[in-house]
């Protein structure tokens, strides 16, 4: 299956957000989600297939205008699926231009025991733009043994390289140098600067969380787990923060979020971060 | 190409600062995620796949194009997302750099840069190739750790050893890959990310008391 | 200088011994420079505008960081000082110098050593050549900097890329064999300082002895007794480096 999404945001010239483009096709289906008030805008992936699936040949382009603010989610995990042998490993490219204020906050990809898939990520910010850039993985579906993976991420801002990270996952591969016995793993990229409203000196640097200032204008924050949950705890309260941002009001989320072909569920959060414990 | 001259480079006695840091091995082994020698097997076989490749390709970058250790140097740096071991390869290749200026006419590099492009520039200048310098780093990416590894676990040298004569192959194969990227750009080099050596790096340097630099 | 290599820029190369012949070299040798084995490579250590260094080793719990502490209080007012600490735990020894209050926290730096501090002495010094240039670098000319080594055993020894004048310390406690028995520390350090005199008619050493001993393995070279409970300023230590520091003329 190939499939293009694609995603323009511009600045509406009153202050608020307008999307210029927003079309796609199954299983990459943007849907706007939440009101219009605020100056950002929220748009949902609404899967529309199983997958990725071998064989998947997946694409989204991301653009925010100067003075433009939009948040993406999806409204579930992405899991990624052995498919018919012998087709090649499924692909996902996802392409971001963003002159005004990307967050990018998605369910977790989950890679099913059998899965081969392929994600490749470019993101170039302009010098003024800001970015959020949330990845988290699950290896494989609970109690099942990892697909194979690979993820390749490139973060630009005003013109450098600013964050370049390759990650490579597969059966019997781990290591206690790269996921140990971690089925989970989280990153947050954030440039130039983490959101205003984050304060790094409230979250604790353990043995499987850190946030990390980069050699150029950004940090990254990453977290392992034994689950999601765990990932999520140490990370959201960061994206969670930033709801407060101009991007709009938070999108509350279902309790349980029905993932691919629904033979596993992953948990999520009942409720927006602002009311959880952990985000005090 | 001299293979004595490899051996100089490659040599764990060189004095360039490696006999104080640990790789990352310190802060795993005190997560009580490395605790026997299948667990170091595991941890080298993970830290070569993915810092040493990296390591190694940006040493055969270094070593092909020695006026580009500008460029490279900020290609690592976006591959080091954690302060500490960007500050730990910095550290040593500053310290690669004096023993190197003590053996051969090194070309103008800075004061401080990163140790696989320091290694780099050091191969070149002593007559080695890209490969050559590939190997040095994917080599010493493993015996300084697995050093490490016999003073923090008191494992038996012997079978450290053993576990390094395994991991041979794997050291030239990561080695073979990496000099086959010593033309591309920098952004195309390899940047295979380890999570818990970021994390690990973070949290060590948080510690009050450490054995090891890193 | 090398007859067929350009100076490097900023160059510190060594010079060649007068016996240095030149020789040809061949087309497909790679390229290289031959430090001469008659001189020391690190040029930077021969007279020079910079401070003069002295090493403190000697045995754990012989007491090198209280020395420290004392010759800071002793000489700190007088000359531009700084020290440098390599510990078997990262910062035990610069936190106890700090708690002391004997110098402020930028003049104290902490090197780790990988569980061998007498590696980071001896064999690869390149984490304490950071250090003591990164001081300078930091506080400007200085005219002593004091390099402690971590505790470790007789046979520690500094190399002398490292430092001017090395200064071995061992106490009564240890037993009065120790001049006896020797070692590199013993037999060679410029200066030999055997510690907490106050102690030996505690543990039945015998000063007599240990004077003894350690002018038959040290010949000319110096040794004094001290015990800082009595004398907190170290006074004869402190009096061989002012002259050390006299001779050598203050640094640029």
């Amino acid at each position: 299956m190939r499939a293009v999404a694609r995603i323009v945001a511009e600045a509406d010239g009153r202050g608020g957000t307008r999307l210029a483009v927003l079309r796609g096709e199954s299983p990459l289906l943007p849907r706007r989600t939440g009101g219009s008030s605020g100056a950002g805008v929220t748009v949902h992936l609404v899967g529309g297939a199983a997958g990725p699936l071998r064989g998947d040949d997946l694409r989204v382009e991301v653009t925010v205008g100067a003075g433009a603010h939009l948040t993406v989610r999806s409204v579930a995990a992405q899991l990624a699926l052995p498919g018919r042998a012998g087709l090649p490993p499924s692909r996902l490219v996802v392409h971001a231009e963003v002159a005004g204020e990307l967050r990018w906050l998605p369910e977790p990809l989950i890679a099913a025991a059998g899965c081969d898939h392929h994600a490749r990520t470019h993101v170039e910010v302009a010098e003024g733009g800001t970015l959020l850039w949330r990845e988290d993985l699950v290896c494989g579906r609970h109690a099942e043994p990892t697909g194979t993976v690979s993820l390749s991420t490139t973060i630009r801002y005003a013109g450098a390289t600013l964050y370049r990270h390759e990650l490579a996952v597969a059966p019997d591969t781990g290591s206690p140098a790269v996921l140990g016995r971690y089925r989970a793993l989280g990153t947050l990229v954030a440039a130039p600067a983490l959101p205003a409203t984050v304060l790094p000196a409230t979250f604790r640097t353990t043995s499987s969380a850190a946030i990390m200032p980069l050699a150029g204008q950004g940090f990254l924050a990453t977290a392992v787990g034994e689950d999601i949950r765990e990932v999520r705890a140490a990370l959201d309260p960061m994206c969670g923060a930033a709801e407060g941002a101009p991007g709009g009001a938070p999108q509350a989320r279902d309790g349980f979020l029905a993932v691919g072909d629904g033979s596993h569920r992953v948990h999520a959060p009942a409720k927006p971060f602002a009311e959880r414990e952990i985000a005090t | 190409m001299s293979l004595a001259t490899l051996l100089v480079l490659a040599d764990g006695r060189l004095p360039a600062g490696g006999h104080a840091h640990s790789g990352g091995l310190e802060a795993q082994v005190s997560a009580g995620r490395v605790r026997d020698l299948d667990d170091v097997a595991a941890f080298l076989r993970g830290k070569l796949a993915t810092s040493g490749l990296v390591a190694a390709a940006f040493a055969a970058a270094a070593c092909r194009r020695p006026g580009r250790w500008a460029e490279l140097d900020g290609g690592l740096d976006a591959r080091t997302p954690s302060p500490a071991l960007r500050k730990a390869s910095r550290a040593q290749g500053r310290a690669l750099l004096r023993a190197g200026r003590a053996m051969w006419a090194l070309p103008p590099i800075g004061r401080e840069p990163h140790q696989p492009t320091a290694l780099g520039v050091l191969a070149h200048a002593a007559g080695l190739g890209p490969e050559e310098a590939a190997v040095a780093a994917a080599h010493g990416t493993t015996t300084g750790a697995a050093s490490a590894a016999v003073r923090l676990l008191a494992l038996d040298p012997y079978a450290v050893h053993a576990l390094l004569a395994r991991l041979a192959p794997a050291c030239d194969r990561i080695a073979g890959e990496a000099a086959r990227h010593a033309d591309d750009a920098v952004n195309d080099l390899p940047a295979a990310g380890a999570p818990l050596l970021d994390i690990g790096a973070e949290h060590h340097a948080t510690w009050e008391v450490r054995l090891f630099a890193s | 200088m090398h007859p067929d290599h350009a100076t490097p820029a900023g160059g510190a190369w060594p010079r060649p011994s007068e016996n240095y012949v030149p020789h040809a070299h061949g087309p497909d040798e790679p390229p290289h420079t031959h430090p001469d084995p008659g001189v020391d490579p690190h040029q930077a250590l021969a007279a020079g505008p910079r401070a003069l260094r002295v090493g403190i080793g000697g045995p754990v719990g012989s007491g090198k960081t209280a020395l420290v502490a004392a010759l800071c209080r002793a000489l700190g007012e007088e000359l531009r000082l700084a020290v440098v600490t390599n510990d078997i735990y990262t910062t035990e020894d610069a936190d106890f110098l700090l708690r002391n209050g004997v110098l402020p926290a930028e003049r104290i730096r902490a090197v780790e050593t990988g569980c061998c501090p007498h590696t980071a002495i001896r064999d690869d010094i390149s984490a304490n050549l950071d250090a003591v240039e990164d001081l300078e670098a930091t506080l400007g000319p200085l005219d002593l900097v004091l390099v402690e080594s971590g505790g470790d055993n007789l046979t520690a020894t500094f190399s002398k890329g490292l430092i001017d004048r090395q200064i071995f310390v061992v106490d009564v406690a240890g037993g009065d064999k120790v001049p006896r028995k020797g070692g590199p520390g013993v037999t060679a350090a410029d200066l030999l300082v055997i510690n907490k005199t106050d102690l030996a008619p505690l543990v039945g050493a015998d000063l007599a002895v240990m004077d003894r001993d350690a002018k038959e393995r040290r010949g000319e070279l110096p040794t004094v007794f001290l015990s800082l409970v009595e004398d907190r300023a170290a006074t004869p230590v402190a009096e061989w480096i002012r002259i050390l520091v006299g001779v050598r003329g203050p640094a640029g």
